[in-house]
């Protein structure tokens, strides 16, 4: 908690494995997070594009909403996803991807974040991700936030 | 009009090694008939989203479905086609068990000249357990061709 938010994030996708295999990395300003993912040759899912996975782009989405809740509610564990719907825009091309989370409700349990990711602009999307996530209950019920 | 026994093979093998992705994920091929596939992604630590639990990171199933629903619209389609998703839904109904394989069983379950529709489900050994479920449409041979299943 008394880390400065920068070091949390930095440490907070350090130790998740699969952020490293992506290479996904983030930046803050304030609250708001840009989380980047970096172009590499292991996430091309079409090598004639060649374009990024659509599996990686959604992966990319759903750990920055993910990192994006944990930053908000750092007094709870880690949120666990219930459900995400993936929107494809644009093919996502050989450059490097960004993506930025909306957390628009956060609930006693239940949070809905809402995602978008770009390359080039961010007038022009490449993809966005609506989900849905369970957070711990905050420690103590009757003290916590309502639903 | 389906598509034929050694084109079927051909595009099984092209999901499996074809992507630079699906390498990297090591991700098996386990059957594809017209329109229905199946794929599996092996356990593997570097895989993992929350190292107290050791489950797979949600991100490593959205990929494996996402590429098991685009193998089973190319499988489904009369002639070879390229394919690129539209919009993918999934739901997750439990962790996955940590240190087991999962695979993933895709049908498309409706063709149209332009679309595919697609439900799928993840598990390790039950396809009546599953970890996740997903919902999806695909564009064949489109505009924006981001390959089969990617």
């Amino acid at each position: 908690m008394s880390l400065p938010n920068s070091e949390r994030l930095a440490e907070l996708l350090a130790t998740i494995p699969y952020a490293r295999f992506l290479g996904m990395t983030a930046e803050l300003a304030g609250e708001q997070m840009t989380a980047i993912l970096p172009f590499s040759p292991h996430l091309v899912g079409n090598i004639m594009l060649p374009a990024l996975h659509g599996g990686v782009l959604g992966a990319f989405m759903e750990m920055t909403a993910l990192t994006q809740l944990s930053l908000r509610e750092p007094q709870r564990r880690r949120p666990r996803t219930i459900d995400i719907a993936i929107d494809y825009l644009r093919p996502g091309r050989a450059l490097t991807t960004y993506a930025r989370a909306d957390v628009r409700k956060v609930g006693r349990r239940i949070a809905n974040v809402q995602v978008e990711a770009w390359q080039e602009t961010r007038a022009s999307p490449v993809a966005a991700l609506r989900g849905h996530f369970m957070l711990s209950a905050p420690d103590s019920p009757l003290f916590g936030e309502g639903e | 009009m389906t598509l034929e026994p050694k084109a079927l093979a051909e595009l099984g093998a092209r999901m499996a090694q074809g992507t630079p992705q699906s390498v990297a994920l090591g991700l098996r091929l386990v059957s594809v008939e017209p329109g229905d596939a199946a794929m599996v992604v092996p356990y593997r630590a570097d895989l993992v989203g929350d190292p107290a639990t050791g489950v797979l990171a949600g991100g490593v199933l959205t990929t494996l479905l996402d590429h098991v629903c685009g193998l089973a619209v190319a499988s489904a389609a009369p002639a070879l086609t390229s394919t690129a998703t539209l919009d993918l839904r999934i739901d997750y109904m439990r962790a996955a068990e940590p240190g087991k394989d999962i695979t993933a069983r895709a049908r498309c379950y409706r063709l149209t000249r332009a679309i595919g529709f697609v439900r799928a489900s993840a598990f390790e050994n039950d396809e009546d357990n599953p970890v996740a479920t997903a919902q999806a449409a695909f564009v064949l041979g489109g505009a924006m061709p981001r390959g089969a299943g990617a």
